[in-house]
């Protein structure tokens, strides 16, 4: 059963990986137009209301819990460096999470960062980009919001290649350590509100500009995944050919 | 009569003049100075928001290249459409910008600003690369300015890209979606613009 599974997947990164479809062209936009207006109903009514008491809590409560959901995070960058090639950032995460877990107490704090250890995060999904895979169509999925064919089979991956996942979600025993579904709900659930807190004024200002919304989240989803894929903040220089 | 009238107009100039200031040539000093004015401006607790709105579209119209923005969130469409439409176009993609940018910016709180460095990519464009310091309620943030340098004597602001994000990209590919499922009428794109000012 398991074998299957990973033929599956593979298949699938195979197929992926030679797909010509562009990032910026829909799977099926009807639907994912339909799952976004309902993923802006679920923030208006639970996640935002949500965030927005998170933020009125004391700054060392907020900063523990995103310090904690980071050095969570950590677990899954490092075989993510160690599959690019990135031994300098696999050292670096691995330096940053045991650090964080120990001196940091359990990745409330994070000394790492003040030592020069800091961890960028990695995802099977990048990876997947890094090996030259393409993002194929774009499509929403129902809470968990904007993706790519690449970044969804690369979210599936992500179980299988966290440890953190493995403990919680597989429940399964990992040098010591257990835990449950709940735990691994629980911390993804605190990510999300610790982002959409950090990201308040900014998702008013962009429900508050945008004439399409929905095309206003596929961009800067598509630019942020461009970005984290090359390692780069430089933004596609298509100026040139601008004749003024 | 002549000298009075000479006079108001100078006046005039000067007050218009020090309200949306000139800022530096060097595009680092460019960002830096108009930053430093805006934060001072916007912060300001004696202005009313009428005036901030007023400093922040003298500013921007005297500041931002909005033609050549307007033209390149359009797309390859500039090409094609018709050349009314497209004046058509500018004029409504001017006041969108214009009031996007008011309604961003005018319940801005001061931010410490930093600018880092500026690193010129040709003779055309220089990015300056910024950052605001972590607040209360937001994480550090950083942000390039890509400043168009044709008229080395004039630099004009085309585009700001925060976190990687560029701006103005989102903006092209919002309305390139909007031209798609329309049949790429411009018409419509305008009217849309024309509606987010009027609301």
């Amino acid at each position: 059963m398991k074998f299957k599974k990973y033929i599956i997947l593979f298949s699938s990164i195979f197929l992926l990986a030679s797909t010509e479809i562009k990032a910026s062209e829909e799977c099926f936009e009807g639907t994912s137009r339909a799952i976004f207006k309902f993923n802006m109903g679920f923030d208006n009514i639970i996640l935002e209301p949500i965030a927005k008491g998170y933020n009125k809590l004391p700054e060392p409560i907020k900063n523990g819990t995103s310090n904690f959901t980071s050095n969570i995070a950590t677990l899954l960058s490092i075989p993510n460096h160690l599959a690019q090639g990135n031994i300098k950032g696999a050292g670096n995460a691995t330096a940053s999470f045991l650090i964080n877990s120990t001196i940091g107490i359990v990745g409330l704090g994070n000394p790492a960062e003040k030592m020069g250890f800091s961890n960028q995060k990695e995802d099977v999904g990048q990876t997947l980009g890094s090996y030259g895979v393409g993002p194929g169509c774009y499509f929403v999925l129902p809470i968990l919001g904007p993706t790519t064919v690449r970044d969804s089979v690369g979210l599936i991956a992500d179980t299988f290649v966290d440890p953190f996942a493995h403990v919680t979600l597989r429940e399964k025993e990992l040098l010591g350590a257990s835990g449950n579904r709940l735990d691994y709900l629980t911390v993804k659930g605190t990510t999300a509100v610790d982002f959409r807190a950090d990201n308040q004024a900014n998702f008013d200002s962009l429900e508050k500009n945008s004439i399409d919304l929905y095309a206003s989240f596929k961009s800067l989803y598509l630019q942020n995944r461009e970005n984290k894929i090359n390692n780069s903040s430089e933004s596609e220089d298509d100026w040139g050919n601008l004749d003024n | 009569m002549k000298k009075i009238s000479s006079v108001l107009i100078l006046l005039l100039l000067i007050s218009k003049t020090s309200f949306a200031g000139t800022y530096s040539s060097d595009p680092l000093m460019f960002v830096q100075e108009l930053v430093n004015d805006a934060i001072s401006k916007l912060s300001d607790k004696n202005l009313t928001k009428e005036q901030k709105e007023n400093f922040i579209r003298d500013v921007a119209v005297e500041n931002v290249d909005i033609d050549a923005l307007g033209l390149y969130t359009l797309g390859e469409l500039r090409k094609s459409a018709d050349k009314n439409d497209v004046i058509k176009y500018k004029l409504a993609f001017k006041e969108y910008f214009l009031k996007s940018l008011t309604s961003r910016l005018t319940d801005y709180s001061s931010n410490k600003f930093e600018v880092v460095e500026a690193e010129k990519k040709s003779s055309n464009y220089t990015i300056v690369k910024s950052k605001i310091a972590k607040s209360e309620n937001q994480p550090e943030i950083k942000i390039d300015w890509r400043i168009y340098t044709k008229n080395p004597e004039k630099p004009l602001i085309r585009d700001l890209i925060v976190e990687g994000l560029s701006l103005a990209r989102t903006q092209k590919e919002e309305f390139a979606s909007i031209l798609s499922s329309n049949n790429n009428d411009i018409n419509i794109l305008i009217v849309k613009l024309e509606e987010f000012v009027k609301n």
